[in-house]
Order: C-alpha cells, then sequence, then structure tokens
C-alpha cells in the first residue's frame, strides 16, 4: 500500500485554479521527484500535503498519508502528523530557522511538541539527530545558533528537525536550489542516506531536472498545475512523449549557437588584483584586521569572447565584479579596458565605464518600481556627456527594446506588468542602450526557470553575433557557463586556480577543486 | 554580550558630555540677563554687577561649564535665580510625580497594548482584528487632553470616584497618591498604548509570514504556538524601541496633563522656569531629561541583546 496517495485532487486559491486532477503516490522507501517551473503548483502539491495552505485555500479531492485522510482531518489531528508522520524540509535555509533560538533548542522542540520526554532526553535526542545528518557535537555543539552557521549547515539542521521522529514520509521542497553545487551534492547524499537508513517514502521538488534524475525513482512532471507525464527514473528521460517534458529536457541542456568571432587583442586586462576588506576592531584601540577577498588576480578577455568566472559564494567572484566595474577601488594591481584604467586617482573613470554594462542576478530588485520601462533603461545615459534627447533617445528606447525581443510599447509600462524573464530582457536592454564593449552577466540567469533561461542565453548569443559584445560571465551554476563561454576562470578563495578553453576544462580538468566542482555538478542521465 | 554593554556604556557616555556642551551653549546664546530679569529694568548697575557676580555670571564660559557640570555629578545643580532654593531639591520634588507617573503610564500602556495587538494580529483580517485597530486609530486621533477633561468630568464630577486634580504627595500614603496618579496615568497612556498596540500588531503579523513560522508549523506546532514560541519574541525589537522613546515622551511630555490635573510636576517646572528666566533651573531639568532618555536607551539596547544572539557578539 502507498504511504502517500494523491488522487484527483484540485486546489483554488481564491479565483486562481492553482492545481486540477493532480495524481501522484509515494512508497515507503521510494523517491519522487517532483519536477516543473515556477507555478507549475510543485510546490502547493506538497503544502496540500502539510495542510499548510495560504489563507482560502480551497482543495478537493483526496490526500491519503498512511492511512489518514489529511483534506478532512481536524487541525488538530493534523499537527499531531506533521513532524511526526512527515517532515518537510524547505528552499531557503537561510530563513528557516528562528534567528533567536539555538539550534538544539529546535530540533528539541519537534521532539517535545509530538512525545511526553522530558527536556533533558528530548535534547539528548536532538543532538542523536543532529550527529545523524553530520554537525558533530564538537563543532556544533546543541547551544549554537543558526547565524553561526553556514546556508549548508542550517539545511542539515532543518533536515535533522524533520526527521527527528523518523516520519515515514519527508517532503523536500528545493531543498538545494539556494545553496552552492558541492554543499548541494552533499546535502541530496544525506538526503538519500537517510531515506534509505529510515526507509522514508520521499517527495522531491525542484525545478532542476539534473538534481532530481540523480536521485528520484519516479519522476512527475507538472506544468500549470497539470501533471503533464510520469514515469520511472532514468527509464523516463528517454521516452518522454509530452511536448512540455520534451522541451524542458531540451531546455536544460540547451547550449546556444553561438558564432565565435574572437579577436587576438585584449580588451579587458586584469593585473594582480587585490581587494582588502577593513574588519571590525576586535578591541577598542586594537589594529582592526584585514581580509583578503581578491589575492592578486589576472587574466585577459578578449574582443568578442564569452569568458565565464566559476566559483561558490565566498569565492571572491562578486568582489571582482565589483572593482572591474570600477564601484570600488582596489587595493593592488591594475584594471584596464582597452588600455584605459578603471579608477583614475580615487574616481572611476567615466570614459571607461560608458564602455561597460552589467546584469545583475534578480530579476526583482534590480528596478525601481516606481519608475517607467523608458526610464529604467535609460539609466546608463548619466554616463554620458550629452545623452541623447528627445527623438534620439525615443529612438535609442525603441532600438534597445526591440534588441532584447520586446515591443516598443512596452516602454511605458511598469516593472511589475513582467514576468522574471521579461525582466531580465529589460535589464539586458538597459545593459546595451548605450552600446557597451563588455557586458558583465552576475548570475544573470540564475534566476530564471530552465526554459526562460534556455531563451535568455540564445538572446545573449545572438546579441554578441549582432554587436560584437563580449561577455564576462560569473555564475556558480557550471551548465550554464559551460554552453555559453569560450573560456573559463575557476575562482576559490579569492584566487584563480585554473584556466583554460571551456571544453577542456570540463572534459579535463586539473586542480583538484575543479575535479570536485565538475563531479558535485548534478548530470542528467544519457540519453540516445 | 559584556562587550557590547561596555561599547553601549561609551557611546552612552559620549552622548551625555555632547548634550552637556549643547545644552549650556544654546542656553548661553540666548537673549535675556537673569540677573536684569531678577532685580527689573530699572535697576542700579552696581547692584546688579553685585547680583551677577553672586550668580556666578561672571567668570569665563569654560569656567561656568566646568563649574556646572561638575556640580551636577556631585548632585549639585546650582540655586534657583527666582526661588533661591537648590535646584536638585526643586527638581527632586517634581521628580517624585513626573517619575512614577510616566512609570505608571507606561506600565498601563504596555499591559493594553499587549494583549490588544497580539490578539488583532493571531486573528488578522478578522472582526477582532479590524475592531483593535478601528479602536486604536482613535486612540492615537484622540488629544489626551480633552480624553482628559472628559475624564475629569465622568469620574471626578459626576461619579466622584477621584479628585480632579492635585497630588497630595507620598507622605500622605502609597495608595492616596496612586489613586491621585490614575486619571492622569490613563489620559497618558491611552495614546501610547494605542500606537504600541498597532506596532505590536504590525511587527508581529510580518515576523508571522516568516520563514521559521512555517519551519514550525512543519514540526507540528499549532498556529498559536508558534505564535508564542517563535513569532513573538522575534518581533520584540520594534516593540521595544517604541516603548524606549514612549517613556521618554512621557517623563518630560506630560506637560499638558500635569496642567490640566494641577500636578506639580517636571513638565509643568520646566515651563515655569522658562517663562521666569531661570535658565539656572532649565539647564538642569534638560540635562536630567537627556540623562534619562538616554538611560532608558541604553536599557533598551540591552534588551535588544537579551532578545536577539546576534546583537550580543557585537
Amino acid at each position: 500500500m502507498s504511504l502517500l496517495r494523491i488522487e484527483k485532487l484540485s486546489l483554488d486559491i481564491g479565483r486562481h485554479h492553482i492545481l486540477r486532477d493532480v495524481s501522484l503516490s509515494v512508497d515507503p522507501g521510494q523517491i519522487v521527484g517532483v519536477i516543473g517551473e515556477s507555478g507549475s503548483g510543485k510546490s502547493m502539491t506538497a503544502f496540500t500535503v502539510m495542510q499548510l495552505l495560504p489563507e482560502g485555500a480551497q482543495a478537493s479531492g483526496r490526500v491519503i498519508l498512511s492511512g489518514h485522510d489529511m483534506l478532512s482531518l481536524p487541525e488538530a489531528a493534523l499537527c499531531d502528523l506533521r513532524g511526526n508522520e512527515v517532515g518537510m524540509v524547505f528552499q531557503e535555509p537561510m530563513t528557516a530557522l528562528n534567528p533567536i533560538r539555538t539550534i538544539g533548542d529546535q530540533v528539541a522542540e519537534t521532539i517535545l511538541i509530538h512525545e511526553r520526554v522530558s527536556k533533558s532526553e528530548a535534547m539528548a535526542r536532538a543532538r542523536e539527530a543532529l550527529n545523524r545528518v553530520e554537525l558533530p557535537e564538537d563543532r556544533f555543539p546543541l547551544s549554537r545558533y543558526p547565524h553561526e552557521l553556514s546556508g549548508g549547515q542550517r539545511q542539515r539542521v532543518v533536515i535533522a528537525m524533520a526527521i527527528a521522529l523518523r516520519p515515514k514520509l519527508l517532503i523536500a521542497d528545493e531543498p538545494t536550489t539556494a545553496l552552492d553545487v558541492t554543499t548541494q551534492a552533499q546535502i541530496l547524499d544525506l538526503l538519500k542516506r537517510l531515506v534509505r537508513e529510515d526507509g522514508m517514502g520521499m517527495l522531491m521538488i525542484s525545478h532542476d531536472l539534473a538534481v532530481v534524475a540523480d536521485m528520484a525513482d519516479e519522476i512527475v512532471i507538472m506544468q500549470n498545475g497539470v501533471v503533464v507525464e510520469r514515469g520511472p527514473c532514468p527509464g523516463i528521460f528517454g521516452a518522454l512523449k509530452h511536448p512540455y517534458s520534451i522541451s524542458l529536457l531540451a531546455a536544460s541542456t540547451h547550449a546556444p549557437d553561438r558564432a565565435v568571432h574572437v579577436e587576438e587583442a585584449p580588451l579587458l586586462r586584469v593585473r594582480d588584483v587585490r581587494r582588502t576588506y577593513r574588519l571590525p576592531r576586535k578591541t577598542l584601540f586594537g589594529p582592526a584586521g584585514e581580509v583578503e577577498a581578491v589575492k592578486g588576480v589576472s587574466f585577459d578577455l578578449k574582443k568578442g569572447e564569452s569568458l565565464g568566472l566559476v566559483g561558490e559564494s565566498g569565492c571572491g567572484k562578486s568582489t571582482l565584479t565589483r572593482a572591474i566595474l570600477g564601484l570600488e577601488e582596489v587595493q593592488g594591481g591594475e584594471i584596464l579596458l582597452d588600455g584605459e584604467p578603471v579608477f583614475t586617482g580615487h574616481k572611476p573613470n567615466r570614459d571607461v565605464r560608458r564602455r561597460m554594462q552589467v546584469v545583475f542576478q534578480d530579476p526583482y530588485g534590480s528596478f525601481n518600481p516606481r519608475h517607467r520601462v523608458d526610464r529604467l533603461i535609460c539609466e546608463p545615459f548619466h554616463l554620458l556627456d550629452t545623452p541623447p534627447t528627445g527623438a534620439d533617445r525615443d529612438r535609442a528606447i525603441a532600438e534597445a527594446l526591440t534588441s532584447v525581443g520586446l515591443s516598443e510599447a512596452d516602454r511605458y509600462k511598469y516593472i511589475h506588468e513582467f514576468s522574471g524573464g521579461q525582466r531580465q530582457r529589460i535589464a539586458i536592454a538597459r545593459a546595451l542602450i548605450i552600446k557597451p564593449d563588455l557586458i558583465l552577466l552576475d548570475e544573470a540567469v540564475s534566476a530564471l526557470d530552465v526554459q526562460v533561461r534556455a531563451q535568455i542565453l540564445d538572446l545573449l548569443a545572438d546579441l554578441s553575433k549582432r554587436f560584437g559584445l563580449s561577455y564576462l560571465f560569473i555564475s556558480h551554476d557550471l551548465s550554464v557557463v559551460r554552453v555559453i563561454t569560450d573560456r573559463c576562470l575557476v575562482m576559490k578563495s579569492g584566487e584563480i586556480v585554473e584556466q583554460g578553453p571551456t571544453d577542456q576544462v570540463f572534459a579535463n580538468p586539473q586542480h583538484p577543486y575543479t575535479q570536485q566542482l565538475i563531479a558535485a555538478a548534478p548530470d542528467l542521465p544519457e540519453i540516445a | 554580550m559584556l562587550r557590547y554593554t561596555l561599547s553601549r556604556l561609551l557611546s552612552l557616555s559620549i552622548s551625555l558630555a555632547v548634550a552637556s556642551l549643547v545644552i549650556f551653549l544654546v542656553i548661553e546664546i540666548l537673549p535675556g540677563d537673569p540677573a536684569v530679569l531678577m532685580l527689573g529694568v530699572n535697576a542700579q548697575e552696581d547692584t546688579l554687577a553685585a547680583l551677577r557676580d553672586q550668580l556666578g555670571l561672571n567668570g569665563s564660559m569654560l569656567t561656568r561649564y566646568v563649574d556646572w557640570v561638575g556640580g551636577m555629578l556631585v548632585g549639585d545643580f546650582g540655586t534657583s535665580y527666582t526661588y533661591r532654593t537648590p535646584v536638585a531639591d526643586m527638581v527632586g520634588d517634581r521628580l517624585w510625580v513626573s517619575l512614577p507617573l510616566a512609570i505608571y503610564a507606561l506600565t498601563l500602556s504596555t499591559v493594553i497594548a499587549f494583549p490588544a495587538g497580539i490578539w488583532a494580529a493571531s486573528r488578522r483580517g478578522s472582526a477582532a482584528d479590524v475592531g483593535v485597530m478601528g479602536i486604536t486609530q482613535l486612540g492615537v486621533a484622540i488629544p489626551n487632553f480633552w480624553f482628559a477633561m472628559l475624564m475629569v468630568v465622568v469620574f471626578a464630577v459626576n461619579l466622584r470616584w477621584f479628585s480632579a486634580g492635585g497630588f497630595p504627595g507620598w507622605d500622605e500614603g502609597f495608595w492616596v497618591s496612586i489613586k491621585a496618579l490614575t486619571l492622569p496615568a490613563v489620559a497618558l497612556a491611552l495614546p501610547q498604548a494605542s500606537i504600541l498596540a498597532r506596532v505590536m500588531r504590525s511587527a508581529l503579523v510580518d515576523t508571522l509570514s516568516e520563514d521559521f513560522v512555517r519551519t514550525a508549523r512543519a514540526k507540528g506546532l499549532t498556529r498559536s504556538q508558534a505564535l508564542w514560541r517563535h513569532a513573538l519574541r522575534n518581533a520584540l525589537i520594534p516593540v521595544l524601541t517604541i516603548i524606549g522613546m514612549q517613556f521618554a515622551f512621557l517623563l518630560a511630555g506630560g506637560i499638558i496633563i500635569e496642567n490640566v490635573f494641577f500636578l506639580p510636576g517636571l513638565g509643568r517646572l520646566i515651563f515655569q522656569a522658562i517663562s521666569a528666566r531661570d535658565l539656572i533651573v532649565v539647564e538642569s531639568v534638560v540635562m536630567l531629561l537627556v540623562f534619562a532618555v538616554v538611560m532608558v536607551n541604553f536599557m533598551v539596547e540591552i534588551a535588544y541583546a537579551l532578545v536577539d544572539p546576534r546583537l550580543r557578539r557585537r
């Protein structure tokens, strides 16, 4: 008998149809992966099982969890099941823990809520749970607070909370999306081990086909609240039938068609760049400590080239990006664009600044919501000595919008009227409008669904062809860097540990860190 | 935590030093000669000079500042120009009215605001929430002196439960004094409670939508367990800030209420001192109030650190 059986589940929130006739089941010891893009209803399916739905949600159909009809149980009975029969792990480890209570307290709470045990016994069992998720006592005593842990460690604490009572079902909602690739691999290994040890069933929700393909026994693909395809993993990848799943798989491995025209002359020269930050003083009058975020980095970016910069969070890649953009002064070395320094004296060099632009990760946070699109994309004009006005300005706006695949009429709209992918197009239009030579793409496609990501990558390839643009592509996502760059740099702890043509680096990584990164990246199974 | 406390103490002392300097300089550049004011415009020049000398107004600014600050440190606030009594005694008497009144009002305000705010937040969007929000809106809008007069009419004139004003002094007994302070405290507390309840509600509503509250619910906590065990303490930081500001306001800002109820408090003292150009009293009372505000802020900051472990390491 199935551990979890969802039959013909439909869900409406207000007047919005969220789910329609969703059916799936999870057996004990089985891992079922649910895949879909944002808005496909995959997370809402999980929240329906937990019965933690937003107010005004109306569910119909049947959700049976180890014999309990979740849709008709009273709240008190549901509270008994949550954390006891079913545990849940969330996407954002940074905010999933209460910042003002110790990790021991929070793990023990799961036990105290469900069982009549003493506080000290609950703490002892919390210790056990933390040991199981590989947070040993000597480094992670129960008295630690969440802010003293990294994202991966916090996710382990969340997992410890979810499995403390050895539930029959574990629901993981994008458990590794916010984590670096090596941390992701460790968390996935941990989840697999726990499922095996406890014989748990697991519902694994992700937008990333590769992550799920690595561990699931069965895969369910969702689109717009409907299950479009299901099948055993990895067999399903060779036998996809629904057009949506086929295009999803294609998009995951999509390589844009790039015509490379690289000139030998370097456009950007970075030489021995060092960037240090001062730490807060330890004592009142003692010397302030320093931390070196970028330790003597050198590389060239040639005209027309697309260069990748790969590394995990905290490796210094964002600091380096800011230094190249002239947003911050460096403490050593030089950065030249076409022979001109980015920083002259203690001021950014405007002549250089206007030749490079940046596109950031967050398509939601990087626009002023009160400005119209035309004003937003004209922002870089302040770098020009004589910004275009009147008809010239209109022409520039129209050109920028149409070259990123939007229409001229979009200039009168506000940013909230656009989807994430469209916003990223607007961000690219904003970068293009002053006709730069170099665009820095700082995790520019990381927040996008795979299909939208594929479209943006195509757009970038096309723009590079048409305008002879060079890109510096900064990302932690190896699969993206692999398809969009000619050469790539691997950065670790403020240093570049490996560089070379992208194909070569991926096929034959030399540095142990690069090898580790590539091994950790989840792969889709090879299909004919 | 010790380092945090010490660094807060250091910033507290700096605030006090800067404040004393500013107060001294502002009073110094104000036009008006206390000697002329005390003796009248027709006074002889040599009489004025003698009085100035007696009041210590002739020394250099630096010596006078040092004398003033040095005196305050040992509890000597100087002598009032108009009343010819030590300022410390005058302020002391008044403080015994204003301080209990402020504490009384703040206690009332907190006791009303916390349950109201928590209740409204836990039933967000319900009739209870709308009701609390509506009443507090009214509480913020009604001027407290008008409400005070209304209470005098109802409880003092008609029902005769309380006296309409005045303060018998603590010598007359604790409960008698508390009774005399009740109507003023209620009048002061009403708008403060309304503001605090609204802050409490909105802070709690924000916290309730945080991810960690959802995590707590996924562990099996009920809605109200999640609120009491996880959301409430996290919502306290903005509430503590407002409580600190309200205490400072209540201590000094009760002047209108003190007048409505004929209470001999600090507010009335400073008002009279300003009218009489009794600058030494003004200086001392203002300095005292600054001291109180800075001390309250210090306590609020220590409370922050007790609530939030992330602050203890700073």
